[in-house]
C-alpha cells in the first residue's frame, strides 16, 4: 500500500542564537550553547532540519531559596548559600547552561543593590565555564537599575539577559548592544504582544536574530495548554516567514512547576500522592516534556533528576529511527 | 480559505510606457532603471516587472534591461513581453534568481511557445485569461481560459505555486460592469486546485483615466484578496496601498496582529526571493 507523503516544506528557518563567548570571541566561557535553526516543527526530523536540539539550563539563585520544598533543595543542600559553588554543582549535574536568578534584588525579598548583584554574577562567571542566563527579579524598575551594572560586569560574555517587556525594552536593547549580550523578550501568554515587543526592540536598533522569546510558562495542570497553543502558533508563524516571531523559545519550567501543590505538597499533606521526592521532579519533567513538544528551545529547570530525564528524552526524540532519513 | 501565503507585490514601474524608462532603454542609460529598481525593492516588491514595451522589439534590449536591474538589486524579476523571443532573451540574461514569465495567454500557439520557456528556465509563469479572440467579458470565459493555462502548465510539470493566473482587470471608468465579474473569476480560480495557483491582476488597469486612482486600486485589491487573490502588478511605492494590504492580511488572519502591524509588514517586505515560497 502506498503511504502518502505528508511532509511539508516550510519557507523559513527559525533564527539561530548562540549564548556564551569563548576567549577568542571576547569572553571567558569554555563552551557555548546554540539553539534554533529549525526548518520544521519540534522533532519532525523526517521533514526538515533540526540542527540544534533543545537545551536545559539549571538555575542558581543569588540568595538561599525562600520557597522551595525540601526535595528541590536536597541536591544542592550544601551550596545554597554560595551561588558560585551552586553553579559548579549544576555543571556537575550535566547542565550545559546556568541560569542565575537575581531574586535577592527584589525589593520585597532582600533588595540587593546593583553592585551586589554584579558581584554575585561575577562570582558565578568565575566559578563555571558554561554560558549564562541572567534573570532579573522581574520588578521592571529594579531590573532597570540592576541590569546596567550586571550587563557591564559580564561584558563580552554573550549572556542571555532575561527578561525585557514593553516597558523596559529600551534599557535592555541598549545594554545588549553595548555589552554584547542576547536578550529574552517576555510576553504574558499573548502572541500579539510577543510580536509587538520584538518589533519595538528592532525599532530600537536591536537585531531580531539576538532575541529569544519567553511567552510565559504555566505548570502542568495550570494553563499549560493555553501556553502550548501560543507557542505552537508562534512557531508556525516563524516557519511561514513572520520574521518578528521566528525566534527560539525559552520556557521557565523551574519556577512554575515547583510552585504548584502537586509538586510541593509534603507526604503528610496528601499521603495518597506518594513520595514528594519522586513526585516533584516528575511533575517538573512532565511539564518540560509538554513544552518540548510545543517548541521549547531552552528550558530553565530546577531539579537535576528532572533535568536529566528531559535531556534523555531530547536525545531519544532527536535520534534517527529505523527506516528514517539519515 | 486555505491560502496562507502573503500578497506578492510586483513592481510595475520599469516599463517603457513610462517616459523616463522608455528614454533610458533607447539611450541605454542605466540610471533611471537602477533608481526605480532600488525604490521598488526597498518598498517591498517581491518581483520587479521589466517591460520594453513599444520602444523596442529587440530581444537584446530586454537582456540589457534584466542585467541592469540585476546589477542594482537582488529582487526576483518578472520578464514582461507578449513576444516569446523577447521573453527568452530576458530569461537567458537571468543570474539564477527566481524569474516570472509575464505572460502567456490561453492561445494554443502561445502556450506551446511560452510554457517550454518556464520549464527550460525554471521560471514561474503568469497566464492572462484571454485567448486569440481577446479578453472574455464574462466569468465563464475567464475561468475557461484560466483553467486551460493552468492545466497546460501542470501538464508540463510546473507545480501550482509556479503558476500565476490573471483574470484581466478592466478600467472602471469605461467598463464598470467588469469588476464584479473579475472578482468572481478570482474566486473560481482559487478553487482550481489545492493548493491553488497564485492569482494576480494588473492593478493599475482598474483606475485607468479615473480620478482617485490610488483609492480605487487599493479598494479593489483588498476586495480581491478576500476572494483569493494573492498577487498584483502595481505601484508598490503607494504607501496607502501597502497599508491596506497589511490591514487586509490581518483581517484574513494570514498575519498575526501586533500594535505596530504596519512596521511588521515593512519588515517582511524586505525578504527578496520569497515570491514563490509557500508551505506545502
Amino acid at each position: 500500500m502506498d503511504v502518502p507523503d505528508v511532509r511539508k516544506r516550510w519557507p523559513h528557518r527559525i533564527n539561530t542564537v548562540t549564548i556564551g563567548a569563548r576567549r577568542e570571541a571576547g569572553g571567558t566561557r569554555t563552551s557555548t550553547v546554540t539553539v534554533g535553526g529549525q526548518t520544521t516543527l519540534p522533532f519532525y526530523g523526517f521533514e526538515g532540519e533540526l540542527p540544534h536540539p533543545p537545551v536545559v539550563a539549571l538555575e542558581v539563585w543569588d540568595i538561599p531559596p525562600v520557597d522551595w520544598p525540601e526535595p528541590a533543595k536536597e541536591p544542592f543542600a550544601d551550596v545554597l548559600d554560595d551561588p558560585g559553588r551552586w553553579a559548579q554543582k549544576c555543571v556537575e549535574y550535566g547542565a550545559p547552561l546556568v541560569c542565575l536568578r537575581l531574586k535577592g534584588c527584589d525589593p520585597l525579598i532582600a533588595d540587593r543593590t546593583p553592585d551586589e548583584a554584579a558581584h554575585i554574577a561575577q562570582r558565578v562567571r568565575e566559578s563555571v565555564g558554561v554560558p549564562l542566563i541572567i534573570w532579573g527579579c522581574g520588578k521592571e524598575d529594579k531590573d532597570n537599575e540592576v541590569f546596567p551594572v550586571v550587563a557591564e560586569a559580564l561584558s563580552g560574555e554573550n549572556c542571555l539577559l532575561a527578561t525585557f517587556t514593553e516597558k523596559n525594552y529600551k534599557t535592555f536593547t541598549a545594554l545588549g548592544t553595548a555589552y554584547g549580550h542576547k536578550l529574552v523578550a517576555e510576553s504574558p501568554v499573548d502572541i500579539n504582544i510577543a510580536k509587538q515587543i520584538n518589533i519595538l526592540a528592532l525599532d530600537a536598533g536591536f537585531p531580531l536574530e539576538n532575541i529569544v522569546i519567553f511567552p510565559s510558562t504555566g505548570a502542568l495542570g495550570y494553563g499549560i495548554e493555553y501556553v502550548y497553543s501560543i507557542m505552537e502558533r508562534t512557531r508556525l508563524a516563524g516557519l511561514q516567514g513572520d520574521k518578528a516571531l521566528a525566534m527560539p523559545i525559552l520556557c521557565d519550567i523551574a519556577s512554575q512547576a515547583w510552585a504548584v501543590k502537586e509538586a510541593k505538597a509534603g507526604v503528610d499533606e496528601v499521603p495518597e500522592w506518594g513520595d514528594p521526592r519522586a513526585r516533584g521532579p516528575m511533575w517538573e519533567a512532565v511539564t518540560a516534556y509538554v513544552y518540548l513538544m510545543a517548541g521549547a528551545d531552552i528550558l530553565v529547570m530546577r531539579h537535576p533528576q528532572a533535568a536529566r530525564a528531559v535531556q534523555d528524552m531530547v536525545r531519544k526524540l532527536m535520534a534517527p529511527w529505523p527506516g528514517g532519513p539519515a | 480559505m486555505a491560502r496562507r501565503s502573503r500578497v506578492i507585490l510586483i513592481g510595475e514601474r520599469i516599463n517603457a510606457g513610462f517616459k523616463d524608462i522608455g528614454r533610458a532603454i533607447r539611450e541605454k542609460d542605466p540610471g533611471p532603471i537602477k533608481k526605480w529598481a532600488k525604490l521598488q525593492a526597498e518598498a517591498g516588491a517581491s518581483y520587479l516587472d521589466v517591460n520594453i514595451g513599444a520602444v523596442s522589439k529587440d530581444p537584446r534590449d530586454m537582456a540589457w534591461l534584466v542585467k541592469t536591474v540585476q546589477e542594482a538589486v537582488p529582487t526576483p524579476i518578472s520578464v514582461d513581453s507578449t513576444q516569446p523571443e523577447v521573453l527568452r532573451a530576458g530569461l537567458a540574461a537571468g543570474d539564477g534568481r527566481p524569474m516570472l514569465i509575464n505572460s502567456t495567454t490561453a492561445d494554443d500557439e502561445k502556450l506551446a511557445r511560452v510554457i517550454p520557456l518556464a520549464v527550460e528556465f525554471g521560471a514561474a509563469l503568469l497566464g492572462l485569461a484571454m485567448d486569440e479572440r481577446g479578453s472574455p467579458r464574462d466569468v465563464r470565459g475567464r475561468v475557461e481560459n484560466g483553467a486551460k493555462i493552468f492545466a497546460a502548465a501542470i501538464e508540463a510539470g510546473l507545480s501550482p505555486d509556479r503558476v500565476f493566473l490573471d483574470p484581466i482587470l478592466m478600467p472602471i471608468r469605461f467598463m464598470q460592469d467588469q469588476s464584479p465579474r473579475v472578482l468572481e473569476a478570482i474566486r473560481e480560480f482559487s478553487l482550481l486546485s489545492d493548493p491553488p495557483p497564485h492569482i494576480s491582476v494588473g492593478l493599475s488597469n482598474i483606475c485607468s483615466q479615473a480620478k482617485e486612482r490610488s483609492l480605487l486600486a487599493r479598494t479593489f485589491l483588498v476586495m480581491a484578496m478576500a476572494m483569493g487573490l494573492d498577487a498584483a502588478i502595481c505601484n508598490v511605492l503607494d504607501e496607502e496601498l501597502r497599508a491596506a494590504v497589511a490591514a487586509a492580511e490581518l483581517v484574513l488572519n494570514r498575519e498575526i496582529y501586533s500594535d505596530d502591524f504596519l512596521k511588521a509588514s515593512r519588515l517582511k517586505g524586505k525578504g527578496a526571493g520569497e515570491g514563490t515560497g509557500r508551505a506545502g
